[in-house]
């Protein structure tokens, strides 16, 4: 390990700018693809963001109740995930498409062509 | 050394982020998730969060991916992403909202005003004074004393998310009439 890394203390700050990194990631790639699957992976790269902030605010203020309610996002996480792979089982059941641009059933037929 | 381990596993943490969100294949997004957030967990351990670092391996990685990748193999969906734009210039609005959110949050990230001062001591968190207990102890004892209501609120969140993904999942032959008679 070079003497340089040693001397760098890592503060608050450090980890902060990674959840930020992480977030941003996140938030681009929910925008950015197209597959249900995959918007969904990029949800959780959020929510360990947040995470990891909240774990980093403990820890600098010195508050237990930062790590509780980490515990707290992870469980809704969990049944979060539960059902909306449910939904995307019974979408998939119903359409073929990976996609999230073929779910467009509450669009306007006729408004669409009239549009075009 | 504390610093290696972070640029280490903070780089880990970015490369999984990435390989999530670039990869074509949704069987490669899910398997850079698990790289995401296992270094995520080694910070949490640096962080003095060490049952949630444990909670993290075993309900994510052990967890929420395994049922990413049974749904995956379910459904048959692992032929790669379209690089088809159906939105013109949607990639490009979301990349340049993706630099605009970056920079407001590490402004909020570098000032003390925003994240507040240092807590003069962090032993408490890690053991700390006799009494307090390990970690687990702290969390346990503030999870089951301020937080036992919003605790007792995730296991009925818990119950109907099961619930609810149950009646989602399940085949029902009237269902899927009234659905497939409302689609055509």
């Amino acid at each position: 390990m070079s003497p340089a890394l040693a001397s760098i203390q890592i503060t608050a700050t450090y980890p902060l700018t990674l959840a930020a990194l992480l977030f941003t990631i996140g938030a681009v790639g929910l925008l950015t693809r197209r597959n249900v699957l995959v918007m969904f992976m990029c949800v959780e790269l959020m929510l360990n963001a947040v995470n990891l902030t909240f774990v980093s605010f403990a820890n600098q203020l010195n508050d237990i109740r930062g790590q509780v309610i980490v515990f707290f996002v992870l469980a809704v996480a969990a049944a979060e995930v539960a059902v909306g792979l449910g939904i995307i089982v019974a979408i998939f059941r119903r359409r073929r498409g990976a996609t999230a641009d073929d779910l467009d059933l509450l669009k306007d037929p006729v408004a669409d062509e009239v549009a075009q | 050394m504390d610093a290696f381990i972070f640029f280490l596993f903070g780089a880990l943490t970015l490369a999984g982020a990435l390989g999530v969100v670039l990869a074509r294949n949704p069987v490669h997004s899910a398997i850079s998730l698990v790289v995401t957030l296992v270094s995520v967990a080694v910070l949490f351990i640096q962080q003095d969060a060490h049952l949630l670092a444990a909670v993290q391996v075993v309900v994510y990685a052990g967890a929420i991916v395994v049922l990413f990748l049974f749904v995956i193999m379910l459904l048959g969906v692992d032929h790669p992403d379209t690089l088809r734009d159906p939105l013109r210039g949607q990639r490009v609005a979301a990349i340049i909202l993706g630099v605009v959110l970056l920079a407001e949050v590490l402004f909020l990230t570098g000032h003390h005003w925003a994240t507040g001062a240092k807590a003069p001591a962090s032993e408490s968190i890690r053991g700390g004074p006799p009494g307090l207990g390990n970690n687990v102890e702290r969390v346990a004892r503030s999870l089951f004393t301020d937080f036992l209501w919003p605790f007792e609120i995730t296991a009925a969140l818990l119950v109907l998310a099961v619930i609810g993904s149950v009646v989602l999942a399940r085949r029902s032959r009237n269902a899927d009439e009234v659905l497939t008679k409302d689609a055509s």
